[in-house]
């Protein structure tokens, strides 16, 4: 109901600024109603790749400056038709954002503020290549006997009205991204790269998507302002002025929200618009210099980040009354089933992973010495060993986040030690971290449905939402659901990790220490947690240093050491023997 | 194919600007690594006292000497004063980038309407003098510059690799909550640090006043070029920002003298990306 009358309200300014010209008003307005609708395009699209995933570009000149002298030499020495020239420069801008992406994305390690000056370099290079070539040679391009299309009998009306339904597009994009399933890998992303991936975003392909839709918007933007500014040079066009004020706007507004792009960009245009001239215009600069300073000081989010939050914590309050339900959902999953001997699943005997001598090493430290192992379909194996034997480094392999140097990983026909790790993901396997995860700027609820859309389920957003709510509930966390994992307790964190893997539908879920720091009744309502998981039909993987529950739920144990496994078999009976005994205690026990 | 004496007069002048691109990225450098600060209102900075040396040694007719020990002591302040402000607000590395990118803007904006957007020119008996050998000029400030580059660069490398303090500082970088565990006084450091980056500033706006035209819009000219030094020279290490500016200054003196001047950004900047791409880890 409030999206339609948000939807209707959204058509109706759209439509009121197309009849707008029709009115005949004074050229200063419509010049300045451009310049607004060529900011908000290019501040949206710069939103989608770097606002919503968190990888500030300062390249969007370049691409920007694609666009710009593809159509001021298609229209100029190709004399091609200007409207022609406008997806020719989208295109060709994107085309360069994916490749420089394709290259850049590879790198691990890339810190946000190295992408940034990456992107910068790119464009500085772009720009020695315009002035040094053809394409530029330093003169610069005049565009002035361009033939544009007369709407309402004005060419300059006929730019209004393009730059008008770019930046409507642009922001239908930014609003669609921000709600789609795709969005949501892209906030992830922004929040922890690495775990995004390992629960199923496929991170690389979707940066290079995000990059791509940005660079086209931008270059079709570029080709517009070609002819809106008339005559095309090097210095003006890859300046540092175009990221530095795209950012800026961005910020100002709020880059993790669509709105944002388009407040921001309508203030910093009109300030700029207000202050011209002279003295005034030095005025306007330094202003826009302190606008940045206060803003990142004081408003890290931006506006529409001011107000989410806002939005987001009255909800919150109002659902935390509601304490009862919580309590209830706990009660609920301590009960599910009394601590009895879990009853053996049929069909058991099935082997659903088998790992046959998994190696791995760090620069000559072998954490992983050639592990081979069996889990059965429907069981809960539990592995143990000391610190340090391996466990954890096994987890990150099965799931991808390493890659053996040797051995195989079989899931369902597939290698797994050559697949990537939201292949992994998808193909069923989930995990818990040790330490929780959490994406900390997305809900708890949204946590919890990020596996649900890209787990083996691969639900779309809505239905995602709703099997998170249930996995919620299950574990007792349905009263946070709005509430940031920052507002968790540890326990209540642990049990975030436990929902996702929930969520995910995960055929193998692998659970690394999740009852680590919780008191003996939160390890209660744990453990027959990890059975309710079991009863769905879910196999596990159970790395736990708790003996007790380790006895209480497994039905084989494995014991880790150095890297090899050195007993396998009957839990109490391989806790028994010497070589267990040993690596735990040392050799002095004898 | 130039000539060889325009090489290697090339090759001398490359040899000098890098020299220039060291001390403009010492400041940069050092509190980058030591701070995690990306400091680019530093290049503001340099030209503030840039212009601040014109005035004194152009108008006030002082001694270049003088007025470098007059804004050294200013210029240490106005580091520690941008370090007061940046911890106050607890700023991250990649929020230093932006909130010092606004300080720029400002101390540029500053500089135009204090000194006007026209060039101005430091017009002293000694800024353009040089001694010829062989067929090759030797402008001798020039030459001064870079003996003071690799001065201040081998001094702070020692100062880091030899001292206690340097030590405190190596050690407070890699992590400074076990370094204070073990009484590093990590505050303490930091506003040093800022106070001897701001320092630099003071030392390499003297001589940009004294051998370049200044003008408000060169603020940001060699942003890019002192970007690919830092880095490939390693965040923190003098030596081999050093090294780094020379080939950088080298190069790109080469490729003015074969090709032509406009492609010299080229040099740097693919170095840039090059380095960004295979050693990131290393940055």
């Amino acid at each position: 109901m409030k999206d339609k009358r948000g939807f209707l309200a959204a058509g109706l300014i759209v439509v009121a600024l197309i009849a707008f010209p029709a009115f005949k008003p004074p050229a200063f307005l419509e010049s300045f109603l451009y310049l607004v609708f060529f900011w908000i395009a290019l501040t949206s699209s710069w939103q989608i790749l770097s606002g919503y995933t968190g990888y500030f570009s300062f390249g969007h000149g370049a691409f920007f400056g694609i666009g710009m002298y593809t159509t001021a030499n298609l229209a100029t020495k190709g004399e091609m038709d200007f409207l022609l020239t406008l997806p020719i420069a989208g295109i060709i801008a994107a085309v360069v954002g994916v490749l420089i992406g394709a290259v850049v994305f590879r790198v691990k390690q890339l810190r946000g503020e190295l992408f940034a000056l990456l992107t910068l370099a790119v464009t500085f290079v772009l720009a020695t290549i315009a002035l040094n070539t053809s394409i530029d040679g330093g003169p610069g391009v005049f565009l002035s006997g361009i033939k544009i299309a007369n709407i309402y009998g004005s060419p300059a009306t006929s730019l209004y009205l393009f730059a008008l339904l770019t930046a409507v597009a642009s922001l239908a994009l930014a609003w669609w991204v921000q709600h789609s399933r795709f969005g949501g890998g892209l906030f992830a992303i922004a929040d922890d790269e690495d775990v995004a991936e390992v629960l199923g975003v496929p991170t690389y392909r979707f940066k290079l998507i995000a990059l791509g839709l940005s660079s086209f918007i931008a270059g079709v933007g570029g080709g517009i302002q070609a002819v809106y500014v008339s005559y095309v040079t090097v210095p003006e066009t890859f300046s540092i002025t175009v990221p530095l004020f795209v950012v800026l706007m961005s910020l100002i507004g709020g880059s993790r929200h669509w709105l944002g792009a388009a407040i921001g960009a309508a203030f910093i245009t009109t300030l700029n618009y207000v202050f011209v001239g002279g003295e005034w215009a030095l005025a306007g600069r330094a202003l826009i210099g302190l606008i940045l300073i206060v803003a990142i000081l004081y408003l890290p989010d931006g506006l529409m980040g001011l107000l989410e939050s806002r939005r987001r914590k009255r909800q919150s309050r109002a659902r935390a009354q509601d304490t009862e339900h919580v309590a209830a959902g706990i009660d609920r999953a301590t009960e599910h089933r009394p601590a009895a001997p879990a009853p053996k699943p049929a069909g058991a005997s099935q082997v659903l992973l088998r790992c046959e001598d998994v190696q791995l090493s760090f620069r000559g430290v072998r954490a992983l010495a050639g592990i081979s192992l069996e889990v059965r379909k429907g069981e809960i194996l539990g592995i143990v060993g000391p610190n340090g034997s391996g466990k954890s480094t096994l987890i990150n392999t099965i799931s991808g986040f390493y890659r053996p140097d040797a051995g195989r990983i079989l899931f369902r026909d597939r290698d797994l030690a050559k697949e990537e790790a939201h292949k992994i993901a998808a193909l069923g396997v989930g995990r818990t971290y040790q330490i929780p995860r959490p994406f900390v700027r997305l809900s708890v609820l949204e946590n919890v449905a990020l596996p649900a859309m890209y787990g083996p389920f691969g639900l779309q957003r809505a239905a995602a939402e709703a099997q998170a709510r249930t996995a919620l509930e299950h574990v007792g966390l349905a009263g946070r659901a709005d509430a940031l994992p920052t507002e968790l307790n540890l326990h209540q964190r642990k049990f975030l990790e436990i929902a996702r893997a929930l969520a995910s539908g995960s055929e193998l879920v692998l659970l690394d220490e999740v009852l680590a720091g919780l008191t003996p009744t939160e390890i209660a309502s744990a453990v027959s947690m990890v059975r309710s998981i079991r009863d769905r039909g879910a196999t596990i993987i159970f790395i736990e240093h708790n003996m007790r529950a380790v006895l209480a739920l497994t039905e084989r144990l494995i014991v880790l050491d150095h890297g090899e496994v050195i007993a396998e078999g009957e839990p109490r009976d391989v806790m028994r023997r010497p070589a267990v005994i040993t690596a735990y205690l040392g050799k002095a026990h004898a | 194919m130039p000539s060889a004496s325009l090489l290697a007069q090339s090759i001398l002048s490359g040899i000098l600007i890098g020299g220039l691109y060291t001390l403009l990225g010492l400041g940069l450098s050092l509190s980058w690594r030591f701070l995690q600060v990306i400091n680019l209102a530093h290049f503001a900075f340099v030209f503030l006292a840039a212009y601040l040396s014109y005035q004194l040694i152009g108008v006030a007719g002082l001694n270049p000497g003088l007025a470098l020990l007059i804004l050294l002591p200013i210029f240490f302040l106005i580091g520690i004063a941008l370090q007061y402000l940046l911890i106050r607000f607890s700023v991250n590395e990649f929020a230093s980038l932006l909130v010092t990118f606004g300080i720029l803007v400002l101390l540029e904006t500053l500089i135009q309407w204090i000194w006007s957007a026209d060039f101005r020119r430091l017009e002293t008996s000694y800024g353009t003098a040089s001694i010829k050998i062989g067929a090759i000029y030797v402008p001798i400030v020039e030459c001064l510059m870079f003996f003071v580059a690799v001065i201040v660069a081998v001094v702070t490398w020692a100062w880091l690799k030899f001292t206690y303090v340097g030590k405190a500082l190596r050690a407070s970088a890699e992590n400074p909550i076990i370094a204070g565990a073990y009484g590093v006084n990590h505050k303490r450091l930091a506003y040093l640090i800022a106070g001897i980056s701001g320092a630099t500033a003071a030392i390499a706006g003297v001589f940009i006043a004294l051998i370049s035209t200044l003008a408000p819009a060169q603020v940001v000219v060699w942003l890019g070029v002192v970007f690919a030094a830092v880095i490939l020279g390693g965040l923190g290490n003098p030596l081999g920002l050093l090294v780094a500016s020379l080939v950088i200054g080298v190069s790109e003196a080469i490729t003015m003298a074969v090709t032509a001047p406009t492609w010299a950004p080229l040099v740097s900047f693919t170095l840039l990306i090059a380095i960004l791409i295979l050693r990131p880890h290393k940055v």
